[in-house]
């Protein structure tokens, strides 16, 4: 038995901040302390986020090393914990911190105090998001994600960064701006901002269908656009072509999955019933948005804004496991936005390595590149083979488990899914062909160096990591059973519900609300 | 009461009396000040606030009606005192060499300063409305000269004159609406009113009517839509310091009078002004924000935003709860501070003769004075609604506390929120426009950094310092606003 932790997530947490402070007593144009506090604080994070894996309890359902203090007034409080759904996910942002930092190493020559400050408040933010249990204290994590990532597009990015950013942050005001209005109308229903305590209210009472409706819809739209599922993606494209590769890699790794951690942890548990009726429309939009996101990724000529499309495609097989509601495509999902960020970081990293050397993303600018780059360029394929999904790799196992789950519950989902794995072979396939394979068409690209000792570091732990999640699968799926079971339960009990079963159950509450709108809500039902 | 009792009421005035006392013996040595010392009364003043705030202490200690319960010093009282003696002593320490730079260092800006606080201590704890009336004067023929200081300019003449003349039409408004009210219950006593109201039922019609031109006396003065039109000309005319206190204190001494007369007069007539709060609110909203959007000067995107922000307060005000009083309290200080700060930075910003107002002046700002443009973009952020800061908690509960209120309203405030939640997102836009320059743009040439000067950077760091605390640790100041509230409506 392990101990019991009491702080372990606040310092998880709050870690990085702290080097944060430590950082603004640097001077700023100490460049190499700077760089090496930031990178030694961001390792300490990973291995003490590493404890988290020693005391979890797989087979509790619920939240563990939770964190229970009073904050504001008697109804927002400062709660914390994590479960199957955050674990893997928390440790998935350390990780790649450590990552970000070492690929930022020499790219990032100016205001390099400011970047690694960024850099490791966005890890607290990200972090915070995970862990609250509060819907309050998850909104100002929420928020606070958002500044850092501004600044560092906007300050380190390229051409058009200033664009980038403000569409960037503009979009995904929007969305929470609504989801704020959501959490105070659901506190002012249930009179609570915790997350258990909402739960509790809301499998404890039947919501007026029209409620839970737009309820439901703020949090979807926050989080559907932090995605971003189709048709809402078009700010993604832009930040990530611009953005610095750290800013790419945080970006993409970690921060589309608070949008699909906020469906599962959010949309579908508080309110099944909405998420089973919209169902069909968003899987219809999931699968619009894994076709077109890779055939919009076909035909890039830049090499970041492929990427980037491809993250459209990926996390649309993410949002179509969740609406899936079968306990393996939920598992397929998390498991997904984990190789995602793995997988979709590296190809930043991957692009990045390159533009460092040419200062272009142009497909155009390569061609032949395995012949000065061999190993650079091995480690490409590699990471793009796990990004198309090759078994053993790590990819395969998430959308099989998608596709299986998926396959179970809607044949013609999966089926369609189906083919945006075949198209992201051809995306992938082709773009390394242009890029590494063929006769060097630009003279200067003969005498590139091949990847340096720091380089190496970084692309033989993202290949250690994509290897290892390809054949240790077991070893993370289990740990996220039990929590993905109650929420498949939560809908399944939703879906399965006779119209007369839940009628006493509102009796006994006896909500005003409830009982007036009862005819609707039973409507609902029967058109199930 | 006997008269010798009446000055054992002192001590619940006790702001007020420290504040006209310190101006007086500033008007009194002014004449005995050599030119160069002036900016000893600067520091004269700034301890007059200081000895104010002491006072503040003072009368909260001694709750109760005073003078003929013509004034009640109730914690609703000293909460808004607080507020707007924090805002005259930021605003004083902004200007001793900001006056200087202008060469304009004078005694009476000082005494004028003071006395406008005074006045707007008495808006805030006035129970009666013409008592209410001569602390709305007294802040107001202050703050016009304030708004002319720099004589030579155009620019603050033509806004000193415009401010004298359109607020002389709405001083007269507000009197009309007291006239209108005696005529319509028998006294001016806001809780009398309340009283002769509930005997009263249904309301008369000369009483709303009152009510109206209340409305719209006040409105002007916390400039609200459809009486803003004036404001932004105001505020960039005005010397900064000047438009530092012009758009925070009396908004909140103002706003204070306001929830005194719609909350307990016409509290039980909340139908009769609900749809004007309302109606006013998403006009307001909707012109500050969509005006602060094409502006290119600072200082007037900051009095659009600050119109912006009367708007959200309205969005709390139109709740008429208890709760709804705690939010525009919370509300008005966040707001203070932010906007304060906002404006003390723009203070130095502007540079001699206040001609560096353009947001692309400040390009490069980040890399030139990273202290002064950390402070100034969190102050925008503040203003913005960001978490972790005073003003993203104020939003939070001006909007939870109008959707609490929807029992009592219905879906109109439920829409209300979400168009007020739908501007601050336009808001984002400009603020963060600022910072776009300050941070990514090329660094402009021509400005080579000034020193800030050692008062301006305590007050900016006070305001700092008060925007992040009310932001992280806003459970003290919370707790405060509620008891007011309580005071206010269990009377």
């Amino acid at each position: 038995m392990v101990p019991p932790q009491p702080f372990l997530l606040s310092v998880v947490t709050f870690l990085p901040l702290l080097s944060v402070a430590a950082l603004l007593f640097l001077r700023s144009d100490d460049h190499a302390w700077i760089r090496r506090i930031a990178l030694a604080a961001s390792l300490a994070e990973f291995a003490v986020s590493l404890l988290l894996l020693r005391g979890f309890d797989s087979a509790k359902v619920g939240y563990q090393f939770t964190e229970y203090h009073h904050w504001i007034g008697e109804t927002i409080y400062y709660h914390l914990g994590v479960d199957g759904i955050s674990l893997f996910l928390v440790l998935l942002t350390t990780f790649l911190t450590p990552v970000a930092i070492l690929c930022s190493w020499e790219s990032i020559r100016e205001n390099v105090k400011g970047f690694f400050i960024a850099l490791l408040v966005i890890e607290t933010a990200m972090i915070g998001v995970f862990l609250s249990l509060d819907l309050f204290l998850f909104f100002v994590f929420w928020e606070l994600t958002l500044i850092p990532m501004y600044f560092m597009i906007g300050m380190w990015g390229h051409e058009r960064r200033i664009y980038a950013t403000v569409k960037f942050i503009l979009y995904t005001m929007f969305g929470s701006i609504l989801m704020l209005v959501a959490i105070l109308w659901l506190n002012g229903l249930s009179g609570t901002f915790d997350l258990d305590g909402i739960q509790q209210f809301l499998s404890g009472t039947t919501l007026p269908h029209t409620t839970e409706l737009l309820l439901f819809g703020a949090f979807f739209l926050a989080f559907a656009i932090k995605v971003p599922l189709f048709p809402l993606h078009t700010w993604l494209p832009d930040a990530h072509t611009e953005a610095p590769t750290a800013g790419s890699v945080i970006l993409a790794g970690v921060m589309l999955k608070l949008g699909t951690y906020g469906i599962l942890r959010f949309c579908v548990p508080l309110f099944p019933r909405a998420a089973s009726e919209m169902a069909p429309a968003i899987g219809v939009l999931a699968i619009i948005g894994i076709v077109y996101g890779a055939l919009v990724a076909t035909v890039q000529t830049d090499l970041k804004r492929l990427v980037a499309y491809t993250s459209v495609s990926h996390l649309g097989f993410v949002v179509l496991g969740i609406f899936a509601f079968h306990t393996t495509a939920i598992q397929g999902a998390i498991y997904q936005m984990l190789n995602h960020g793995v997988s979709t970081g590296a190809l930043f990293l991957g692009v990045g390595m390159l533009y460092d050397r040419r200062h272009t993303h142009d497909i155009k600018q390569f061609g032949g590149l395995a012949t000065p780059m061999p190993v650079l360029m091995s480690f490409f394929l590699f990471i793009a083979l796990s990004s198309l999904a090759l078994p053993p790799l790590n990819g395969f196992i998430g959308e099989f488990m998608i596709l299986f789950g998926t396959y179970i519950r809607h044949h013609a989902w999966a089926s369609w899914a189906a083919s945006g794995a075949v198209l992201s072979a051809i995306y992938l396939l082709w773009a390394y062909q242009r890029v590494a394979l063929g006769e060097i068409t630009v003279e200067k690209n003969r005498t590139l160096p091949d990847a340096s000792t720091r380089e190496r570091i970084i692309l033989v732990a993202m290949a250690v990591a994509i290897l290892f999640m390809g054949v240790a699968s077991p070893l993370f799926t289990r740990r996220m059973e039990a929590s993905v079971d109650s929420v498949v339960a939560r809908v399944i009990a939703v879906q399965n519900a006779p119209q007369a079963a839940s009628i006493p159950c509102m009796g006994a509450k006896g909500t005003n609300t409830a009982s007036a709108d009862s005819p609707a809500a039973l409507q609902t039902r029967g058109r199930e | 009461m006997p008269g010798a009792n009446q000055l054992l009421n002192l001590h619940r005035l006790m702001p007020e009396a420290v504040l006209c006392l310190f101006g007086i013996v500033i008007m009194a040595i002014d004449p005995f000040v050599s030119a160069a010392r002036k900016r000893a009364l600067g520091w004269l003043a700034f301890a007059g606030t200081v000895v104010a705030l002491l006072g503040v202490h003072v009368a909260n200690h001694f709750p109760g009606p005073a003078y003929d319960n013509l004034i009640s010093t109730d914690l609703f009282s000293v909460f808004v005192h607080v507020i707007v003696v924090v805002a005259a002593a930021l605003a004083i320490l902004g200007s001793i060499d900001y006056l200087d730079r202008e060469g304009i260092q004078r005694g009476e800006y000082y005494a004028l300063v003071l006395f406008a606080a005074a006045g707007m201590g008495i808006l805030a704890g006035a129970n009666e409305l013409v008592t209410a009336f001569i602390g709305l004067e007294m802040s107001s023929i202050s703050s016009y000269v304030l708004v002319g200081f720099r004589r030579r300019v155009a620019a603050s003449n033509e806004a000193s004159m415009k401010y004298f003349l359109l607020g002389s039409f709405a001083t007269a408004f507000f009197l009309y609406g007291i006239a209108m009210v005696y005529g319509a219950t028998g006294t001016t006593y806001i809780d009398k009113v309340q009283a002769a109201l509930q005997n009263a039922a249904p309301v008369p019609a000369l009483a709303i009517l009152g009510l109206g031109l209340i409305f719209v006396g006040l409105g002007f003065k916390v400039v609200i839509a459809p009486f803003q039109v004036y404001g932004p000309d105001v505020y960039e005319g005005a010397p900064t310091p000047v438009t530092t206190l012009l758009a925070s204190a009396p908004k909140a001494a103002t706003f204070a009078l306001m929830l005194r007369v719609f909350y307990v007069s016409f509290g039980g007539a909340s139908e009769f002004w609900f749809w004007a709060v309302w109606i006013s609110a998403v006009l307001t909203m909707f012109i500050g924000n969509l005006a602060a959007l094409v502006q290119t000067n600072v200082k007037r995107m900051l009095a659009y935003s600050s119109i912006a922000h009367a708007g959200y307060i309205l969005v709390a005000f139109a709740a008429s709860t208890s709760l709804g009083i705690a939010a525009v309290l919370f509300y008005l200080a966040a707001y203070v501070l932010m906007k304060v700060g906002a404006f003390l930075v723009v203070t130095h910003l502007g540079q001699q003769g206040e001609k560096r107002l353009a947001i692309q002046d400040y390009a490069g700002l980040g890399t030139k004075q990273p202290v002064l443009a950390a402070c100034f973009s969190l102050f925008l952020l503040s203003l913005l609604g960001l978490p972790a800061t005073a003003g993203f908690l104020g939003k939070f509960f001006a909007f939870q506390s109008a959707l609490d209120a929807h029992s009592v309203h219905g879906t109109a405030i439920i829409w209300l929120v979400v168009i007020a939640a739908i501007n601050s997102v336009i808001g984002a836009y400009y603020y963060l426009h600022v910072i776009i320059s300050m941070y990514f743009a090329e660094p402009s040439r021509d400005y080579a950094p000034t020193a800030v000067a050692p008062a301006l950077s305590f007050a900016i760091f006070i305001a700092a310092l008060g925007t992040l605390y009310l932001g992280i640790l806003p459970s003290q100041a919370l707790a405060f606003a509620q008891r007011a509230a309580d005071s206010l409506t269990l009377r």
